[in-house]
C-alpha cells in the first residue's frame, strides 16, 4: 500500500555545521485515511517533523516523501493548526477561513468567480465543528476553544489530503479539549482526511489515532510504534476503560525511559 | 403579564440616568478650566511681571487684541506642518514597507536612519535655507524630516513582528512573500502606522515652528520670535495657546483616524 507520508532516515540540523541537531535517523510512515499521533519528552523535534512534511524546511539527510512527490518545497496539500490559532483580528471568522483559498495556487484563480461556493463550503465546516452561525464575527469575539474550531476549518478549507496537527487543544481547558477531541474524531470519520497529530498529551494520542509514534530526546528519531487497538467509533468513555489505561501508562513509562537517557 | 410588570417598573430607574453629570467626559475641560485658573491665581498672588509670566487673563485679552495676525500665521503654521506630516506620511509609509520588506534592507538602513534622527533639526535648517532660501519651503522640510521617522519605524516594525506560525501557515500553502505583507503584513502594520501618526504630527509642529523661528517671514515661530524682540510676552503667550489648540485639534484628528481605521486592533472596547 502507498504511503502518504514516508520519512526516510532524516537528520536535520539548524544554523549550518555546528548547529543543534533537531532529528537524526527519523524513519516513519503514514498511510492514505490514517490517523498518527506523535508524542515524546519536550524539545524531540516535533516541531520540526511538522516542518520537513509541509516543506517548511527541507533536510539535509534522507528523504521526505508526501504524496508520492518528493518534498523540496512547501507542499500545498497540506493544512496546518498550530496552539496558537493565530486568526487575523483585522478579518471576520469567515474571511479567515477562507484565507489559505486566496494563497493555494488551485483556488486562487477561482475564488473571485466563485465565491458563493466557497462561501458555503465555509459555513458548512463552521457547522461541522459546532459553529454555525458564528462566521460574522471576528476572532478576537470568540473564545479560544471557539478560535480553535475556527483554525481548525482553515486548515481543512482547501481541502487538503494532510492535517498537520501542532499541539492545537494545548491551550484549552480539560472540558473544550474533550470537546474538540470528538469535533477531530468526527472531522477525520466525516472527510477521510489523513491527520498527523503532534502532541504531549497521551490520553490524547490514545483517544485519537490510529497509530502512535513515541520518539526519543534530542536528537529525535522514531523510538516505538503503537497500532492503537480500539475500534471506532470511539466514545469518551473509552478512557476510564482499563486497556486504554494501560496504554497511556505504557507510553508514559516508554517517554519518561526517553526522558533519562538524554 | 409578570414581564409586563417587570418592564414598567424598569424604566424609571433608567429614566433617572441623564440627570447625573459624566465626570469622564467633563474632566478634560474641567482640568484645562483648573490650569487656567491656578496660573492666574499664581501670577496675581506672586504679583509676577507681565513680561516675566502674563497671566491667562492678559494673555486672551492679546488674543482678542492680534487676532489679525494670530490667525493668518496660525493658518500658515497649520499649513506648513501639515504638508510636511503629509509628505512624512507618503515617505515614511513607503520607506517603512521597504524597510520592513528584507532583513538585509533593515539592517543596512537602520542605523543610516538612526544617524539621520539623532541629527539636530536646527542644524540641519540653515543648509536648507542655502539651498531653497528662507519661508515656507525649508518649514515643511523641517517638518516632514523630523516627523517621518516614527512612521518609518512603526511601519517597519509591524511588518517584521509577523507571528512565526502565521507565516508558517501560509508559507505551507505557497504563499510567496507579496502574498505574505499584502494579506498579513500590511494589515497588521496599520495600528503601528496609525499610532505613530500622532506622534508625528505634534513633532510636525516642532520642526515647522523651529525653521519659522529661526528662517521666516511668516507663521507662529516668526511671530513669537519677533514679539518675543519687541518685549511683547503676552504676544507670545498667545503664539503658544494657538500652537497648543492646532496641536490638539490635529491629534484628535488622528486618533480619530486611527479608531476608524484599525478599530480591531482595540478590541477590548469593542468586545462589549
Amino acid at each position: 500500500m502507498a504511503h502518504l507520508v514516508s520519512i526516510d532516515d532524516v537528520d536535520m540540523r539548524y544554523g549550518g555545521a555546528e548547529g543543534t541537531l533537531a532529528v537524526s535517523g527519523l524513519t516513519m510512515r503514514v498511510d492514505k485515511g490514517d490517523f498518527a499521533a506523535v508524542v515524546g519528552p519536550s524539545g524531540c523535534g516535533k516541531s520540526t517533523l511538522m516542518k520537513l512534511v509541509t516543506g517548511l524546511h527541507i533536510p539535509q539527510v534522507g528523504t521526505v516523501i508526501v504524496a508520492g512527490q518528493h518534498v523540496t518545497q512547501p507542499v500545498s496539500i497540506v493544512g496546518m493548526a498550530f496552539q496558537n490559532p493565530t486568526m487575523l483580528p483585522w478579518r471576520t471568522t469567515l474571511e479567515n477561513i477562507l484565507l489559505p483559498l486566496e494563497i493555494v495556487e488551485r483556488h486562487r484563480h477561482r475564488l473571485r468567480a466563485n465565491k458563493k461556493e466557497y462561501i458555503e463550503k465555509a459555513e458548512h465546516l463552521l457547522e461541522l465543528v459546532g459553529l454555525k452561525g458564528f462566521g460574522a464575527k471576528f476572532p478576537w469575539q470568540l473564545s479560544g476553544g471557539m478560535q480553535q474550531r475556527a483554525n481548525l476549518c482553515r486548515a481543512l478549507i482547501h481541502e487538503p489530503e494532510l492535517l498537520m496537527l501542532d499541539e492545537p487543544f494545548g491551550a484549552l481547558d480539560a472540558f473544550t479539549r474533550e470537546e474538540l477531541w470528538c469535533v477531530i474524531r468526527d472531522l477525520h470519520a466525516a472527510q477521510g482526511v489523513t491527520i498527523v497529530l503532534v502532541t504531549h498529551d497521551l490520553r490524547e494520542a490514545a483517544f485519537l489515532a490510529d497509530k502512535i509514534f513515541v520518539m526519543s530526546a534530542r536528537p529525535g528519531r522514531i523510538l516505538k510504534e503503537h497500532r492503537v487497538p480500539f475500534e471506532r467509533p470511539r466514545d469518551l468513555e473509552i478512557m476510564y476503560e482499563t486497556r486504554f489505561n494501560d496504554l497511556v501508562h505504557q507510553l508514559h513509562g516508554e517517554i519518561a525511559q526517553a526522558r533519562a537517557t538524554v | 403579564m409578570t414581564t409586563t410588570t417587570e418592564n414598567t417598573a424598569a424604566t424609571p430607574a433608567i429614566a433617572k440616568q441623564p440627570a447625573r453629570i459624566n465626570w469622564v467626559k467633563a474632566a478634560p475641560w474641567l482640568f484645562t478650566l483648573g490650569l487656567f485658573l491656578f496660573w492666574e491665581l499664581l501670577v496675581r498672588g506672586l504679583g509676577t511681571p507681565v513680561t516675566i509670566l502674563p497671566a491667562p487673563s492678559r494673555i486672551f485679552q492679546a488674543v482678542v487684541q492680534y487676532w489679525s495676525p494670530l490667525l493668518k500665521n496660525s493658518a500658515q503654521t497649520l499649513f506648513t506642518t501639515t504638508l510636511g506630516f503629509g509628505l512624512a506620511v507618503i515617505g515614511g509609509l513607503a520607506i517603512g514597507l521597504f524597510i520592513g520588506w528584507s532583513k538585509t534592507i533593515y539592517a543596512g538602513l537602520y542605523p543610516i536612519m538612526i544617524g539621520f534622527n539623532a541629527i539636530p533639526k536646527v542644524a540641519v535648517v540653515p543648509i536648507l535655507v542655502i539651498w531653497f532660501g528662507i519661508g515656507t519651503i525649508p518649514a515643511v522640510i523641517t517638518a516632514f524630516l523630523i516627523s517621518f521617522f516614527p512612521i518609518v519605524v512603526n511601519v517597519a516594525t509591524g511588518l517584521a513582528t509577523i507571528e512565526p506560525e502565521t507565516e508558517d501557515v501560509l508559507r505551507a500553502l505557497g504563499a510567496k512573500k507579496l502574498d505574505i505583507m499584502l494579506k498579513v503584513g500590511i494589515p497588521r502594520s496599520m495600528p503601528y502606522f496609525f499610532g505613530s501618526l500622532k506622534i508625528a504630527i505634534t513633532l510636525a509642529f516642532v520642526g515647522s515652528v523651529l525653521s519659522e523661528t529661526v528662517a521666516s517671514n511668516y507663521g507662529l515661530g516668526n511671530m513669537m520670535a519677533s514679539a518675543q524682540s519687541q518685549f511683547n510676552v503676552p504676544l507670545v503667550f498667545a503664539g503658544l495657546l494657538a500652537l497648543a489648540v492646532e496641536g490638539i485639534a490635529m491629534y484628535s484628528l488622528m486618533a480619530f483616524l486611527e479608531r476608524r481605521m484599525t478599530g480591531w486592533a482595540h478590541r477590548s472596547t469593542m468586545a462589549n
